[in-house]
Parts: C-alpha cells; structure tokens; sequence
C-alpha cells in the first residue's frame, strides 16, 4: 500500500501522555495517524480500520494496580476479538513504556505460544527505585524478525531515552533461563542496554537505567509483528531532541528514534 | 452565652449572632470558625449584617473569609503601608505592576488580570505563565503539599485555556543534616520533608505528562520550620481563543474531582504562622493529589476551548467553590445563584460550608451559555470527567446559595470584593554587618572543591531525574547538558512542529543576599533570572514575582517586603523586562522564626530560532575564553564567605546600563554565531561556572586571574573566584571568529581570560601569574555529584 493509505492507531485513555509526540512521529513520515481514546474504538468499533496500533507512554489510569495492567485488561475485556485478527493478519502492535507494559500484561509478549491468557513476563520497579529519566545506548540484537528494526543493521548501537519507574524486565526465577534461550531462539531478542561503544550492560546502573534481567530494553513476539520496549523512540526523532546536538557544528536533522518508525512504516508499505 | 445558633433545617447550618458580639467576642468567633479574619475585618461584617438586619450563617462568614483571606486577595501588597518616607497605597500598583505599565510592551496579552500572565509567542499563538508557592501545606505534608502545588498551578494554566507545556519547581529547605534534637515539637526534618517534596512534585508532573525543566534547590537554616515550596507552569494557547464573557444566564459548571472533606480552611491557614499544633489541626487542610484527573480535566477543557462553547473558565482552587464562583461573578459583573446540593461529593455527612470551601483538587468552573451546555457535557463524558450544572449567573450582583431549598447565604458580591484595606507598618534597620578579615587560604584548589560540594551548589541530578523532562518531546536545551549531565542556566522548549521558534524559561534567587539588603537580593535575583535567560539566546523576556515573607504585620518584615518590591520596580524598568504575573506567601513563620525573605524571579524569554540556542558546556579545546562584564569586590552573602562562616556586608550590586549593555551584546554574539558555550557567573563566582564548564564536557579550562576585568580593590586571587558580581558571562569562542567577537565586544568590559584544555584539569594562575589552582575534573565532577548524589 502507499504511505499515504496507511492508517495508524494511537490509543488512549485517562493518564495515557505520550499520544501527541507518537502521532507526529508517524506526521513526519507521511503516515496518517489518529489518537483515539479506547472508549471511542469501542463504541464505533473501529480498531480493525486500522493497519497498525500503538500503545504510547504515560500512565495509563494512573498505573494504579501494575504498570499498564488496568488498561492491559480493559483492551482484552473489550477487543480481544479484534486484537487477535491484529496479531493474526501481522498487523504491526507497538507498545512504548507504558505500551510495553501494557502489551506484557496483556499476554501479548513475550507471547511464547501466542497471546498468553497471564504475563509471563513483568516489567518490576526499578534498582535503584524511583523514577529515572535519561538518556540510554541500547544494542540491536535482532536477526530480521522484528518489523519494527528491520532498518537497523543488527549490532548497531542506537541512543534513545528512557523515563519509568517499573521497567526492569523479568521473567520468573524458575523459567528464567528457559525463557530467555526462548527469545534468542525465536529471534525475539531486540535491544538491549549498552555503553556507547557497544558493551553490554551487566546490569550495571546507570548503563541499564533499571536492572532489567539480561540488561533487556525490547522485545518483540515469535512473529516480530509485535513489539514493545521501555525507551522513547518518538523522544529521539528529531536531531533537536538529542541531549547534545549543541556540540555538533551542524546539528542532525534526526536521532535514531525514526529508524523505529521508518521501519514500520516500510514493512506496512510492502506488506499490505 | 453561645454565639451560634443551630438552624431548625435537615442539615447542619448555624447562625452566627454577631450583633450581641463585642471585639473580643467577634476575635473568638473568628478563631473558633477558623477563618483568620482579624477585628477590623470582623467588624465590618458585623456592620454589613447590621445594614442587613440581620445575624449572618457560617456558610456566609466562611464564605467572606476564604474571599479574604491573604493567599486569596493578597491584602498585604493591596494595603496601605505606612514607611518613615511616607504612606505607599498598594505594594503591587506602586512598584511591580507600575513597571509593565510604564513599560506597556505591545507583546504583552494579559498581566496581572487573569489566573496566569500571557505574553505574544508566535503568530498564531500566545504563552501564558504562572508561578505559584505552596509552603504551608508542604510544611504539614511534604508529598502531598507539593503535588497539590504542582497540580494547582497546572489548572491556573488550564484557567486561561492555555495547554501546559511545561513545569519550573524552586525549592528551599532547611540542611539535611540538621540535628534531630535541635527541630521543635510538630516541626518535621527538612530530609523528610526534602524527600516527600521532591516526590510530589514529579509524581504530578510525570503523570500529567508535563516535563519539569527548569529549577533550582537552595538550602538555609530559616527553612527548616516553614519550607519553601514554588511551583511554576507555562502553556501555550492559540490566540483569539481566550474567553472570558461570562452573561447572566449562563450555566456555572463544576468539573473535574468530587468535594470532600481535603482542603478545608487551606487558604485561611496558609495565611498564619505555623506553629506546633499546625500538624494536628491543619491536615485536613492539605489537599489530596490525583493528577490522572486533571489529565483528563485538560484534554477535555482542551477540546472545548478548541470548539468555542465555554464563555469563561477559573480553577477552583484556595478557597473552593466559594472563592471560584464568587470571583467568576465579580469579573464579569453578574451575580450567581448556587446549589450546593448538586455538587458532587466523594462521601455524605458534609455540612454546607464544608461543601462550598473545601479545597479538594482537580475541579475547575466554567461559565457555559445554556444553548452549548448539551455539547459541553458531552466533551466531559467523552473524557470520563464529572460536569456539574450547581448554578446559574445572575444579573444582579448577588451572590445567593442554597442548600436543599433552604437560603443558606446571600452576599453581595461587591461587599465581597471590597475588604478593609490592609493598613501595615514598615521599618527596615540595615543591619549591622561588618566585612570580614582572614587571610588568603594557601590552597585555593581545596577552596574550590570545597564550595563546589556546598548543598547549594552542588549537582542536582538526582532529584532532576526523578522529573521526566523530556515528555512531549520538546525539550530542546534540557535541564541537565549532555554526558554529565551538566547544569545548563535555561530551559529551551520547541512547542510547536512548525515554527522553530522556542521559549526559553529560566530563574533566579539568592536569598543570602537578603540577609545584607532586600533590595539588592531582589536586583540579583532578576538580574539572575535575565542573564540566565540570555545566557542560552533567550530575549524579550517576560518576569514573574514570588515572595515567601514572614508575617507583614511585623514592621520588619514589610519593611524587607518593601524594599525588594522598589528594586522590583527600578530593574524591571531598567531592563525592560515587565512583569506579567506573581503570587506572595507571607506568614512564613514557624517556633523557629521567619523564613529568610526569598524572592523567586522567573523569566520567560523566547529565541527565534532553537537551533541557536547555546548550551554551558566547553565544546573544542583550544578556542579562548572570555570573560564578559566587570568583577567588583563583591563577597557579601556569597557562597565563599559562607563556607567561612561569615556574611559579609559587600552584598552583589547591579550596574542597570552596564549590565544591560551586556546582556544586549551576548545576545548579539549568540546570533551571529560567535559563542559556542556561555554560562552566567552567580553562585560561586568564576570558580564555579568554569568548573562547571570543564566537568561537565570533560574538556580542561586554564585561566589567568589577571585578565579578569575588574575594579583595582580586588588584590586577592580567592576574591576574584568567587566574587559573585552580578551581570557577568564566561563565553567560549570558536578560534576563527575571535575577531569577529573581539570587534563587537570593542569598548565593552569583556577580556580573554584563557582556553579550552584537552587535559582534564582546572588550571588557574593567578594575580602574580604563579598556579594557584589545579584540580582534576574527576575529583571535581565527583565532589559536585558526590553530595546529593546523581
């Protein structure tokens, strides 16, 4: 399909605070985007009008509860139908921050076996607790499942930021290894928190922003249809946004955020 | 005998016998209602309800004194004031809001009028910004006190139908390693109360979506019983799209929250002194905090705004509902008639009064024309936000409110609006301070790590990161530069996708220097507010007052009060930089004394273009490095004499024509490309910026003392780093334009005072061009971080 067919869904809901700067990502590319509040989707029952959906930062319903739980529950109580033709037909679902969360508790990833009717994975408060926003260095690891990165040659160092509270990934103790051999072999794996050269974290603060298991930033479904991941690609869009762009002589017009959403953009024009 | 009298209703409703009242007996219903209103005031509603014939209800007398309380109408600036020169007739009409008069800049939309100022940004739209303070309640319950702050000047921003865009919080506490047996009964320890305002402040502000950019944290021994706690907003709003026509007829509608019993009395208590019994009796006066509502709130404020059906909006904040309509009416010349009963309440039992003071958040009130009121509702519903039809506007002055169809006040809203002036006293004594005498320490590399690491200036990243300040992605110049994070003198906001125009938000505050003379604090702090502003390529800046004083009815303490509102005025008009919105606490008092006057001065500059702003860190070894407007022997209050504990009398003056010359050519300097770096020289002197230059980009700075421009008294290398002289830049010039940059700083006070390094190392030689400093930046950017930790 052309560009200008493609229709993006950006969801929200009371708490949801991301929903502008996630649009005018898809803005820049050409892509039409639409913020809509889950309430009218359900009402008009209009999800399956759009090709892709995207669960943006914030917090939604206050994250009272877990992170991303109430509203993990709303979307499967009222369009758990409409979700599954999403993930059937590898219409592309992204979940930033609070998105990921959500799509973690929704059971759609890690989603070893398809969409999974209890997490089975979390994204726990933070070590150190406590809110933390800043810039991070995450490593693509991704071999070609993930739609979402396909622009991003694997091994390629990407800066983007982070600012959560409950981010660190985890599986449980006991199926922790298990999981984990899972997601590489399922080319699951996407990004993982870093040093600019390109070193892995090892957990250490504040390279891994949240001692996330594995020093694990992103990962996407067994059909890289799905994805979510802590850090805002749509805060690192534009070369202005970056944390030192006064120090270039020339500033970048972009940041490594767009390769996200160019991705995505290029897999719905080929795809559909 | 008993002063009230139980109505003979369903409900709970007493008549208030004022007219068997004597002066004593009218004080004591004033304390017994808690409604702080004292005996001039007590007696003129006596002879309002006399004229009337009649005694009035405690809905009433709340009503009158929430409406007059301090935090609601601000009677101190608004008083008479009686000085040895002379009778001064309104603080604000004769120094703060005379400059903008006398300045009347064309950009200015709105001063003074509004619930936030609102300034010209680019063609289509406006900026509007408000800071507001919230001491009282945070003193009792740091998180919850700060987060009600934060979301209460969030709805000023939403009561001009501006859409935020960003958040300022300057705070002052007491040291965090005060003595535990030295804090008196009721008083809490400022870690706690450092740790739970710093909390809320970003649990409001990180879940409404809102970024905090800009701040600053100052530590002195007077906050310890009474924190001071400033909370700011800035929001853009597409012009034309202001309404304020409220006609009678229209509908008053409630949005937002349910009312319960949270927040009652906050205003009137805001307006004492704390004392030890503050935490028992004063709780229920703290408000409690659910920002995903006013989220909420805002989209859909926001889309109402955008559709043109409301004719007037306010937030309801100090003083509830009694305060929001009753304003609401005045401005707009009508009267109101409330039903109380239609307002929604989180649990039953509540009396009347209670209803209509209750200061429980997240509620705003619009006045809607009855023809769009179906659609307005709906906009509401849409978001999952309560609208409330309690009231209808009037024509005829009156302010009427009813309970279950029983008259439980009836006002006259001009009566309301017109409270006994304030009549105070004003004595300032200067005080007896004398400069000190001691020896120039030998190693002044140990001097510099010394005041590097003083609470005041040391980093502050760890409570910055607790802030998302990169929401909505329009951060350009972010509160911490680059790798490490350095502390850069402004925020740079890019609010619109297709105008590369920015708002540049900055502050300035230095309370030490109130200690000396409150008028030359309040020169520094805005000289310090507008050379942090230009320091990034900010201009045509817009300034925004916050006093927290101690009790004004202390001749002293307006005599302070006093003199910092003239120097408002005398560099507000030297700088033409007007004023466009402020708010006071005063009664900042606590067992342990006043507060020491702190004067907040925010400023809102813009830059044409963000992608010339100019962050502080060094950016390419070898370019020179100057150092731009005259150093004078200036110690007094600084953070050197300090650290040795002294105070010091030469207190840091400002120079209006030259500093203005100076802030005009870095301006100048910024556009033409000329500086690669610029940080404004305040606490700590030029030990400070150039440390803070060099660890923050890892790039080394070397610096000879005796090019620094400076007047012939300063004989002393420790003097000359860290003198804090006022108006002063230290800029990093690219090498190919240092003779453009030379040429246009031709004939003003600016010298090349050393380099960009590639050695990590703060090298300075001084007077005698011997080498009096070398300092790691490691162990520098250690000792800064190494404090507050980050």
């Amino acid at each position: 399909m052309k560009v200008e067919e493609i229709r993006v869904c950006v969801i929200r809901v009371g708490g949801t605070n991301c929903d502008a700067e996630t649009k005018r990502a898809f803005d820049e590319l050409g892509v039409k985007a639409d913020i809509n509040h889950l309430n009218e989707i359900v009402k008009k029952a209009s999800l399956l009008d759009y090709n892709a959906l995207v669960f943006p930062g914030g917090f939604s319903y206050g994250d009272y509860v877990r992170a991303g739980a109430i509203l993990a529950k709303g979307t499967l109580t009222k369009l758990r139908h409409d979700l599954k033709m999403f993930v059937e037909e590898g219409r592309p679902i992204l979940g930033i921050c609070n998105g990921f969360q959500v799509l973690v508790e929704a059971g759609l990833l890690p989603a070893f076996e398809g969409i999974s009717e209890y997490p089975e994975a979390t994204l726990a408060t933070n070590i150190p607790i406590g809110y933390n926003c800043r810039w991070t260095y995450l490593k693509h690891e991704n071999s070609g499942r993930c739609l979402f990165t396909q622009k991003i040659p694997k091994g390629n160092v990407l800066r983007i930021p982070v600012a959560h509270a409950e981010g660190r990934f985890l599986f449980s103790k006991e199926n922790e290894d298990r999981y984990l051999r899972k997601l590489y072999d399922n080319d699951q794996l996407v990004f993982r928190y870093c040093n600019k050269e390109g070193e892995y974290a090892e957990g250490e603060f504040p390279v891994n922003p949240n001692g996330a298991f594995h020093d694990i930033a992103g990962i996407c479904d067994p059909t890289g249809t799905v994805f979510g991941l802590m850090p805002h690609p749509e805060r690192a869009f534009y070369g202005w946004q970056l944390p030192d762009w006064t120090k270039t002589e020339n500033m970048p017009t972009y940041g490594d955020g767009k390769l996200v959403f160019e991705s995505m953009v290029e897999y719905l024009k080929s795809r559909f | 005998m008993s002063h009230y009298v139980k109505r003979d209703v369903p409900f709970e409703l007493v008549e208030v016998n004022l007219q068997e009242a004597d002066d004593k007996q009218l004080l004591q219903i004033s304390r017994e209602l808690g409604i702080a209103l004292n005996l001039t005031e007590m007696k003129a509603v006596k002879n309002y309800f006399s004229r009337k014939k009649r005694n009035p209800t405690d809905v009433e007398l709340q009503t009158i004194g929430q409406t007059w309380s301090e935090h609601c109408y601000h009677k101190t600036f608004k008083g008479n004031i009686t000085t040895p020169e002379g009778e001064i007739k309104s603080l604000l009409k004769t120094y703060i809001a005379k400059a903008t008069k006398e300045l009347n800049p064309s950009w200015c939309v709105s001063v003074f009028e509004d619930n936030a100022g609102i300034i010209e940004f680019e063609e289509n739209y406006t900026i509007a910004a408000k800071v507001e303070t919230h001491n009282h309640p945070s003193a009792i319950e740091p998180f919850g006190g700060a987060a009600t702050g934060t979301g209460g000047v969030i709805r000023d921003i939403l009561g001009v139908w501006a859409d935020p865009i960003a958040c300022t919080d300057v705070l002052c506490f007491g040291p965090l390693d005060y003595d535990y047996s030295k804090l008196p009964p009721g008083t809490k320890h400022p870690k706690y109360v450092y740790r739970g305002v710093v909390a809320g402040i970003g649990h409001y502000g990180n879940n409404m979506g809102i970024p905090t950019v800009n701040g600053a944290i100052h530590f002195d021994e007077s906050y310890v019983g009474n924190v001071v706690v400033y909370c700011g907003c800035i929001g853009i709003l597409p012009k034309n799209k202001f309404v304020k026509d409220t006609k009678p007829g229209d509908i008053a509608l409630l949005v937002g929250g349910e009312t319960g019993r949270d927040g009652i009395h906050g205003v009137t208590f805001a307006s004492a002194e704390l004392t030890k019994e503050s935490e028992e009796i004063s709780r229920p006066a703290v408000q409690i905090a659910n920002p995903i509502e006013e989220e909420k709130v805002k989209r859909a404020i926001n889309k109402l705004r955008d559709e043109g059906l409301g004719s007037a909006i306010t937030d309801i904040g100090g003083g509830g509902i009694s305060c929001g309509t009753g304003e609401m009416a005045d401005r707009s010349n009508c009267g109101i008639h409330v039903n109380l009963e239609k307002i929604p309440l989180k649990y039953q039992g509540l009396a009347p009064w209670e209803i209509y003071v209750s200061e429980s958040q997240e509620r705003m009130l619009l006045s809607v024309p009855e023809k769009n009121l179906q659609k307005t509702l709906e906009i509401f519903e849409s978001e999952n936000v309560k609208a409330t039809p309690i009231g209808k506007f009037t024509d005829d002055g009156i302010l009427r409110v009813d309970y279950l169809g029983q008259r439980v006040a009836e006002l006259d809203i001009d009566f309301i609006f017109n409270p006994p002036k304030f009549k105070g006293t004003a004595e300032w004594n200067e005080p007896d301070l004398k400069e000190p005498t001691f020896p120039e320490p030998t190693d002044l590399t140990e001097e510099i790590l010394q005041v590097i690491s003083t609470p005041n200036i040391a980093g502050k990243e760890s409570v910055i990161r607790t802030y998302d300040h990169e929401v909505k992605g329009n951060t350009v110049l972010k509160p911490l530069q680059s790798k490490y994070g350095g502390p850069n003198d402004a925020a740079v906001i890019k609010p619109l996708p297709d105008s590369w125009k920015g708002v540049v938000i900055s502050c300035g505050m230095n309370p030490n220097y109130g200690k000396i003379d409150p008028y030359w604090m309040a020169a520094s702090a805005i000289d310090e507010a507008i050379r942090n502003n230009i320091a990034v390529g900010g201009r045509r800046i817009a300034l925004l007052d916050n006093f927290s004083w101690g009790n004004p009815q202390k001749p002293d303490r307006l005599g302070s009060l006093t003199r910092a509102c003239q120097a408002c005025y005398d560099f507000a008009k030297g700088f033409k930089t007007p004023f466009i919105s402020g708010k006071d606490s005063l009664y900042n008092e606590s067992p342990l004394g006043p507060v020491t006057p702190t004067l907040l001065i925010t400023a809102i500059g813009i830059i044409p273009d963000i992608r010339k702003a100019v962050s502080m860190e060094l950016k390419q070894p070898g370019n020179p490095i100057y150092l731009v407007g005259k150093t004078y022997p200036e110690l007094g209050g600084s953070q050197y004499y300090q650290l040795k504990g002294f105070t010091g009398a030469t207190v840091p003056k400002v120079r209006i024509e030259q500093a203005k010359e100076t802030m005009n050519l870095i301006t100048k300097a910024i556009d033409s490309g000329y500086i690669r770096s610029c940080h404004d020289l305040s606490d700590g002197g030029v030990a400070v910026a150039s440390s803070e230059m060099a660890f923050s980009s890892g790039y080394g700075v070397e610096l000879h003392l005796k090019k620094v421009p400076r007047t012939s008294e300063i004989r002393r290398n420790d003097f000359l780093l860290f003198s804090e002289s006022n108006s002063r830049f230290l800029v990093e010039v690219p090498e190919k334009r240092r003779e453009d940059f030379e040429a246009l700083m031709n004939g003003s006070v600016c010298a090349e005072i050393g380099r960009v390094k590639k050695e990590g190392i703060l090298s300075v030689y001084g007077l005698k061009e011997k080498n009096v400093v070398r300092a790691d930046l490691t162990e520098l950017r250690r000792r800064w971080k190494g404090v507050l930790g980050g």
